[in-house]
């Protein structure tokens, strides 16, 4: 028995413990479910290390690279679709190589519980040519980001380590080890692996190829590659979470399990293939194993039977390949119960006063996306982090001027400088038209509340500078600027309708704090029933708090109403009263 | 000692990832092998979430399947109902007779299910307290959940003094008291 302190972790705590074991001295992130965490868990050993949100993925990972390129163990951690930002760092720094071991965490989000695509990073690594590993539980992602540092440094290569969803946001018993002293390296000057210039890119990717065989072939032996072998009718390749569904339904099945996903371990594959006498291949998403696994002439079944969307799990396992179907009740046809703005939350009024002047929105990646449903359906698109303000400028250039006085463009705060700010210099660099709302609560919600480079406030929580939006706006050349408190509804509806008609770029300010960062007692409304005359008014904005009793009048939730009063200035009646005050 | 599947409903922001924290750590704390599933993100803004907890000799999936749930605990009634088909034939549910209505049924394009603890009645083991109004009476809406959790301690193994420690290792230290008072009026009930 070993005597070393077992706790339980969520998989993106194991990520962050297992970068502190493994000597990480820098690390950069910008928020993203499902990873998150991994930051927010990273920064209780800020006396061993620097951590901080960066502004985007883009720059998490640049500065990960200049940390390695410095001689320091470094990484930076992001979301799939962040890793699209970062791409452009990912692809070159994999011909350089690494001096300090350099691993980019990257989360996948199968089943899209908060994402816009279901995309899979193995395949963006392969194109980039990084090798990638991939835990299955808790105790795993911590032994498995230390072992990404040292085949760093050992193959002279950048390591993607890939998790999911399920995987960042279960909890499994891990057993704590030391944080390893790594030694810095002195910087030297080599510019043929630190320019990336034609010539010098040109003989790295010569370097680089033979180093990825070097490493398809250590594959084959390293541990986390490993074959357990049981009965021989069933054998299955598999990584990740679905391992342990694998090991769930077919516990006689022999199983390879994949910690290496990219390269992978050709021999060690071939050898399983002719020990088992029915092949699958189970990984959620795209056949990224199975593809390669078919072009070597092996025999094995995989998404002939299994979907590219979504989870797997146990049950699915067994219908697909036992025929088993599992002897339950089918389920109740209940009412969906999709995610909203909380009660009080400073978008929804926002949304409202747009909608009511029956403009379109341009949306963008936060919890005001929310606005896209019912009964607010005050958002036209949503794409990517900061595309509101680029595709609205793309709409007044395709229709002019005139047009685009029915549409806006909404950001968030965070959002907006991640790289909402470079769609804004485009729009007055060329001479566009257009009103764009920031919508700045003062956070970035979405994730869970991180600060960002307008917050004064610094992940290893200091105290810093920040960024003025308003001044920032003027400074790109908006001659337009406006700060208005969004639940103002009349100063709100009078800016907008103002802004809106201009031939200019206008930017209005929402500046209204999320209403989950106040810790300050609420005050509460509730409806006099009997001066309720039953017209919905107040219900119009959809808040959750909001009910109709049998009789038609409204009533509200007092464990749900956080007393915005959006309700209040709607009812014509005055039927909703303050009951509570409160420091709001 | 026998493990359990354990899965907890509700609506996005009623504490369920607070519950799973201290059922974690309860059977991290009886020597058992420990996997739970959470919910973080988008869905946590008012939508219907989920959290698995499993814990045994050894857990492999983190997540409970159809049909192999030991306990369903519901932080609201209609959450009940979406997640009752979980359990398994003899299962234990634990609902907190309350409702919140789902944006759907806000905007009147759905309705919500009439009779709800009568229909889990029907096929199911099910208890149910008004947990939301019982723990406005301690003066605190949001230890309801551990008022649940009191129920559901009488279908788990393990002592209230194990209890009371993990939820003094959870909660922030100033609310310990209350929690534990709430624990205490579900424990009573059952």
């Amino acid at each position: 028995m070993s005597d070393k302190k077992k706790v339980i972790m969520l998989g993106n705590e194991a990520i962050a413990r297992g970068a502190y074991e493994a000597g990480v001295k820098v690390s950069a992130a910008y928020p993203g479910t499902p990873s998150t965490e991994i930051s927010e868990y990273l920064v209780q050993y800020k006396e061993d290390l620097y951590c901080e949100w960066s502004p985007n993925e883009k720059v998490a990972t640049e500065v990960a690279i200049g940390a390695s390129v410095a001689g320091v163990r470094a990484m930076s951690c992001m979301k799939h679709v962040g890793f699209n930002v970062a791409a452009d760092p990912a692809y070159t720094v994999s011909y350089m190589g690494v001096r300090g071991g350099l691993v980019i965490v990257v989360a996948d989000d199968p089943g899209l519980y908060s994402s816009q695509n279901e995309q899979d990073t193995r395949m963006v690594a392969r194109a980039a040519q990084l090798p990638v590993l991939e835990p299955s539980d808790s105790a795993e992602a911590k032994e498995f980001m230390k072992l990404a540092f040292e085949l760093s440094e050992k193959f002279d290569r950048p390591f993607v380590f890939r998790t999911t969803t399920r995987l960042a946001h279960s909890q499994g018993v891990v057993e704590l080890g030391e944080r390893e002293d790594v030694e810095d390296k002195p910087y030297e000057k080599d510019i043929r692996r630190t320019v990336m210039m034609p010539a010098n890119a040109k003989m790295r990717h010569i370097e680089i190829e033979k180093r990825n065989l070097e490493l398809a072939e250590a594959a084959n032996t390293l541990p986390l590659n490993r074959v357990e072998m049981k009965s021989r009718s069933i054998g299955v390749i598999t990584s990740g979470i679905p391992y342990q569904y694998v090991k769930e339904a077919m516990p006689d099945a022999s199983v390879l399990k994949l910690g290496m996903v990219n390269p992978l371990p050709r021999k060690l594959i071939e050898d399983f293939a002719a020990k088992v006498e029915e092949l699958y291949i189970i990984e959620e998403l795209d056949p990224v194993i199975e593809e390669q696994v078919k072009s070597w002439g092996i025999k094995a079944t995989g998404k002939e039977i299994f979907t590219v969307q979504g989870e797997y799990s146990a049950n699915m396992i067994r219908e697909a390949i036992l025929g088993e179907k599992p002897d339950t009740a089918a389920p109740a046809q209940v009412p969906v119960r999709p995610p909203i703005l909380c009660p009080g939350c400073p978008h929804r009024s926002v949304y409202y006063v747009v909608k009511k002047l029956n403009l379109h929105v341009a949306g963008d990646i936060g919890c005001y996306t929310l606005g896209a449903v019912a009964p607010l359906s005050a958002v036209d698109t949503t794409i990517c982090m900061g595309s509101s303000i680029s595709s609205l400028h793309g709409m007044e250039k395709a229709k002019g001027r005139e047009y685009i006085k029915n549409w806006v463009a909404a950001i968030g705060d965070s959002t907006f400088l991640h790289t909402g700010v470079n769609s804004l210099m485009n729009m007055v660099y060329n001479q566009s038209a257009g009103t764009v709302l920031i919508l700045d609560n003062s956070t970035t919600g979405m994730t869970g509340h991180q600060d960002h480079a307008a917050t004064g406030k610094t992940l290893m929580g200091d105290p810093t500078y920040a960024i003025d939006i308003p001044a920032l706006c003027r400074a790109i050349g908006v001659k337009n600027v406006t700060e208005v408190n969004a639940f103002d509804l009349e100063t709100l509806e009078k800016v907008i309708r103002e802004e809106a008609a201009k031939d200019e770029v206008s930017v209005i300010i929402t500046k209204t704090p999320c209403v989950l960062l106040s810790k300050e007692k609420k005050p509460l409304y509730l409806v006099q029933e009997d001066q309720c005359k039953k017209c919905g008014m107040c219900m119009k904005p959809g808040c959750p708090a909001m009910t109709k009793r049998e009789n038609g009048t409204v009533r509200i939730d007092d464990t749900m109403c956080t007393g915005c009063g959006l309700c209040k200035d709607l009812c014509r009646f005055g039927a909703i009263e303050l009951v509570k005050e409160g420091d709001r | 000692m026998a493990g359990k599947n354990i899965m907890i409903v509700g609506v996005g922001g009623q504490g369920t990832l607070l519950t799973s924290r201290i059922l974690g750590g309860l059977a991290t704390a009886g020597g058992y092998d420990v996997k739970l599933s959470e919910v973080h993100g988008m869905a946590q803004r008012g939508g219907s979430v989920v959290t698995f907890v499993r814990y045994g000799k050894k857990v492999a999936e983190p997540i409970v399947e159809e049909g192999q749930a030991d306990i369903l605990i519901a932080f609201e009634r209609l959450e009940a109902l979406r997640y009752a088909h979980f359990l398994k034939k003899d299962g234990a549910l634990i609902v907190n007779d309350w409702r919140i209505d789902p944006i759907p049924v806000v905007i009147g394009a759905a309705a919500y299910p009439e009779g709800i603890i009568e229909t889990l009645k029907k096929a199911h083991k099910v208890y149910t307290v008004n947990a939301t109004e019982e723990s406005k009476k301690l003066g605190n809406p949001k230890v309801f959940n551990l008022i649940v959790l009191g129920i559901a301690a009488q279908h788990m193994d393990f002592t209230r003094e194990e209890w009371y420690d993990v939820i003094a290792d959870t909660v922030p230290p100033k609310t310990v008291e209350i929690n534990r008072q709430a624990f205490d009026v579900g424990y009573q009930l059952a």
